[in-house]
């Protein structure tokens, strides 16, 4: 259990610094997306059921929709 | 969208997503969740069927007319059902202090008026995302 939690929380530190760093917006979303899926299983392990479904509704599905309407609407990549 | 394969799974998903998020919004005061993440998972039903079938089937599903009365009906509702504990004497919101019993396991209908109270947050955080939602696809009214 040790080992996944300490898997996990490095994935969740990449993935953050990945987000920041990408040019291409979309790609920063999915990464966003895999963020919050992370997250959501370490509230889970941290004994925090109702923080993960929200953080997997809200954070894996909803902002990442919000995000992609948003990019429509706008340009692709980062100036 | 145009693309029959993610037609079909989501007219077969959808129900089963807004059956467990009305199951999540109704044992919030019993079990993890209640009416954040249940309205969250409502809305975001709606989201894929606009997603799937385009923004005129969306609209046409849940106007903008509808979502707006959904929204200001279900925050008046709270404020009346939270005006409550203030007409029996005790302070906004109060539930066990005012004579109302406290949820029992496995009981749905128990703890006075906290159920109704996570239904009207339900209602409005659903028809919030929709409403957020078509407004950002929809065309500028400008």
């Amino acid at each position: 259990m040790q080992i996944l939690n300490l898997i996990l929380v490095v994935f969740l530190i990449l993935c953050a610094i990945a987000a920041g760093r990408t040019k291409d917006l979309v790609s920063a979303v999915v990464i966003f997306a895999s963020y919050s899926l992370v997250m959501a299983v370490l509230w889970l392990m941290l004994q925090s059921p109702d923080v993960a479904m929200t953080e997997a509704a809200i954070g894996a599905g909803v902002t990442t929709i919000m995000f992609v309407a948003v990019i429509s609407r706008t340009s692709r990549i980062e100036k | 969208m145009d693309d029959q394969i993610v037609r079909v799974i989501s007219r077969i998903i959808i129900p089963f997503i807004q059956v467990y998020g009305i199951f999540v919004v109704m044992h919030g005061h019993l079990s993890p969740g209640g009416g954040f993440p249940g309205g969250a998972i409502l809305g975001a039903s709606i989201i894929l069927y606009t997603l799937a079938f385009g923004a005129e089937a969306g609209a046409k599903m849940i106007p903008h007319r509808t979502s707006k009365w959904l929204e200001s009906g279900a925050i008046l509702l709270y404020i009346a059902i939270g005006l409550v504990g203030i007409g029996v004497g005790r302070t906004f919101l109060t539930n066990r202090a005012a004579g109302f019993p406290m949820g029992e396991l496995g009981n749905v209908i128990s703890a006075g008026f906290i159920p109704f109270i996570t239904i009207a947050i339900g209602i409005k955080v659903a028809s919030t995302m929709i409403t957020l939602f078509h407004t950002m696809i929809g065309k500028d009214p400008h």
